[in-house]
């Protein structure tokens, strides 16, 4: 134990003697290791909000997309073909055991105005229960209820962006919003949500009963898709699979044919988000190891011209009774201190960037702990990697030769 | 009692690259029992520094054998032969040796790092400022090596030869680096630890250097061709005396 900090003591003199020459050694490390943090802490973040955002869908949702149509060569994507009907979406919630809530959707683009302002944004069809299965509470006035869309009435709940946009300074609950030249009483208004990480505004919308939807704006008959919400998680795959057979058979599927729609839980759209962040956080770190390898050559090098420059020093612990053992754990030493105290630095350095990243430009970040832990030891592997063969070198030193070395 | 140095022998024979072999030392037999003051002297090219070597386990022998305190060292390998010159032998070098940046006193612990049984710190402080205490360097311990004069320097080194309790204390040239009077200091030293019972061989070319010792050998082309007590043997401290007496009548006059 003594010999180990009499040895590090050694190697720590040693470093010092040239600290211009160790700091820029270090630096490799530091850059190396800093940039595995600092990459890999930025990837974490994007994936966790995407998590995030994955989860305010909703708990335990399924997701069921009509199919998609080709015409002439052109296809549509999921929600496209109209194949799923009102009727289907009762189906589901009169039949389908540990379905809760079930919200039938007709989604489109629109231009909407009031006043003497236009916007353009997305407009939802669905029945009250999207509010429930989003978590998405209402900040003033209220919902729409189960009669406005049994009525398909005129009213709508929307998004901050838009009251904003069109209803600047003013209160917009009990306003009339035009779409597509139908007017719309506005009941409601929703909580802000802010930017997703794609950058979308998630406020931006305007949520009018399906009927509606279908009827007045679209004038469609036919729904995109249908969300349903399962009572408990263990619900969700028996549920999934039950869906699948209710609708094959509404829609007269024989068998051996494809579905002409789509069910996703959010287990399997969560992958989906995920699975490109995993990529990134993949390339990266690869980068960053790359970088650190290169850092581990210039501590080999810089071993190397040391154990030249200090051949006399070496031959005169071998003839004062120093083993080849001693001098090689003497250099290794040397070399484990610079890789790690640079993985220290680097570590530091990495939090301190990704920190900053966050704080400047709000970039979402999040430390990796066993990142953190994986490079630090990476780091130590560097160096006694790097560093074995400069420490066995100088170990073989013939003393008497060493002793002559000028 | 077993002799300090027992050689029977013993070559060493350097092969170049030409297929010419060098022959150094062709066979050297000799012993030094415990208490001797040894000079081994010769011209360059005689093989004394390299017979050094072996008997300071630097180097192996190509023939022959060595027993160092009862101990035949000729099959030991390289880390044995670590520990041999850590506990049995402390080496003392013309160039003094030291490590630069370093303080007189860690200078002289340094061997203790390598000691096989560890020592608690403070005993390995007491030891170290004993043996710089024998060279009457005590207040010099935290001086650096570039602080210190070439005197100074080489009792540093003599100091960490001691510092183990060797059996033996080996000087290659202790003097070569020295001016006249502060060879003689030198001298005086090896003197004082000689009659407290420590053995020392060295090697020298200067003759009035060997004149200190008890027995002087003298090797040519390998071989040992003189090995003769010292007759008239000088006191160092009577030198010095006279060489500062010297001084003053040149100063006087």
């Amino acid at each position: 134990m003594k010999r180990i900090f009499a040895t590090l003591r050694i190697a720590a003199r040693a470093l010092r003697r040239n600290l211009m020459r160790t700091t820029l050694t270090m630096l490799g490390i530091i850059i190396g290791v800093g940039a595995v943090i600092g990459a890999v802490s930025l990837t974490n973040g994007a994936k966790s909000q995407i998590e995030a955002q994955i989860a305010s869908m909703g708990q335990n949702v399924i997701l069921v997309f009509s199919g998609s149509f080709s015409r002439g060569g052109v296809r549509s994507g999921w929600g496209g073909a109209g194949t799923l009907t009102i009727e289907d979406a009762d189906a589901i919630r009169r039949e389908i055991m540990g379905v809760t809530v079930i919200s039938p959707e007709s989604r489109t683009r629109a231009q909407i105005a009031a006043g003497n302002q236009n916007w353009n944004t997305q407009i939802l069809g669905e029945s009250p229960d999207y509010f429930d299965i989003r978590q998405w509470p209402i900040v003033s006035g209220s919902s729409f209820t189960e009669q406005d869309v049994r009525s398909a009435n005129k009213v709508a709940v929307i998004g901050k962006t838009i009251a904003d946009e069109l209803f600047p300074g003013e209160d917009p609950i009990g306003q009339i919003v035009r779409v597509k030249n139908v007017p719309f009483i506005i009941v409601g208004m929703l909580s802000a949500k802010g930017l997703s990480v794609q950058g979308q505004d998630q406020d931006d919308l305007m949520v009018i009963p399906y009927t509606s939807a279908m009827k007045r704006v679209q004038r469609v008959t036919t729904l995109n898709s249908i969300m349903v919400q399962a009572a408990k998680p263990t619900l969700l795959a028996p549920a999934q699979q039950q869906i699948i057979e209710l609708l094959r058979q509404r829609h007269r599927i024989t068998p051996g044919k494809d579905d002409d729609f789509t069910v996703r839980n959010q287990q399997e759209i969560a992958e989906m988000a995920t699975a490109q962040s995993k990529t990134m956080t993949v390339l990266l770190g690869a980068v960053a190891m790359v970088s650190l390898v290169v850092g581990g050559i210039g501590i080999m090098n810089i071993m190397l011209v040391s154990v030249t420059e200090r051949t006399r020093e070496i031959g005169i612990r071998m003839a004062i009774g120093a083993r080849g053992g001693d001098i090689l754990l003497q250099f290794l030493t040397e070399a484990v201190t610079l890789s790690v105290i640079g993985g220290l630095l680097g570590i530091a350095m990495g939090i301190g960037v990704s920190k900053l990243l966050s704080a400047q430009y709000a970039w979402p970040t999040l430390i990796p702990t066993q990142w953190v832990v994986y490079s630090f030891l990476f780091s130590a592997a560097v160096g006694i990697s790097f560093g074995f063969y400069p420490a066995r070198k100088a170990s073989r030193l013939d003393p008497i030769d060493a002793l002559r070395y000028e | 009692m077993a002799a300090v140095i027992h050689l029977e022998a013993i070559q060493k024979i350097y092969r170049t690259g030409g297929g010419l072999d060098v022959h150094a030392v062709r066979g050297v037999s000799a012993e030094v029992q415990a208490g001797e003051f040894v000079a081994i002297m010769g011209s360059s090219g005689s093989g004394k520094s390299t017979l050094m070597n072996i008997v300071g386990c630097l180097d192996r022998a190509s023939g022959g054998r060595y027993l160092l305190d009862g101990l035949d060292v000729s099959g030991l390998n390289r880390d044995q032969l670590a520990d041999i010159r850590n506990e049995k032998i402390g080496f003392i070098f013309q160039g003094f040796n030291l490590l630069s940046r370093t303080s007189a006193l860690e200078n002289v612990e340094l061997p203790m790092l390598y000691l096989h049984r560890s020592l608690s710190h403070h005993e390995q402080r007491e030891r170290a400022m004993g043996a710089l205490a024998t060279v009457n360097l005590a207040e010099r311990a935290h001086h650096h090596p570039n602080q210190l004069s070439g005197g100074q320097q080489q009792r540093v080194a003599i100091a960490r030869a001691l510092v183990n309790r060797p059996a033996l204390l080996l000087a290659d040239e202790p003097t070569g680096n020295l001016d006249s009077q502060t060879s003689i200091e030198i001298m005086g030293v090896f003197q004082k630890l000689n009659d407290q019972g420590i053995t020392i061989v060295m090697v020298t070319h200067e003759l009035d250097i060997a004149r200190f010792t008890k027995r002087n050998l003298i090797m040519r082309d390998g071989l040992i061709v003189s090995d003769v007590a010292v007759a008239e043997r000088l006191n160092a401290e009577t030198e010095l005396r006279r060489l500062r007496d010297a001084h003053q009548a040149v100063q006087l006059s």
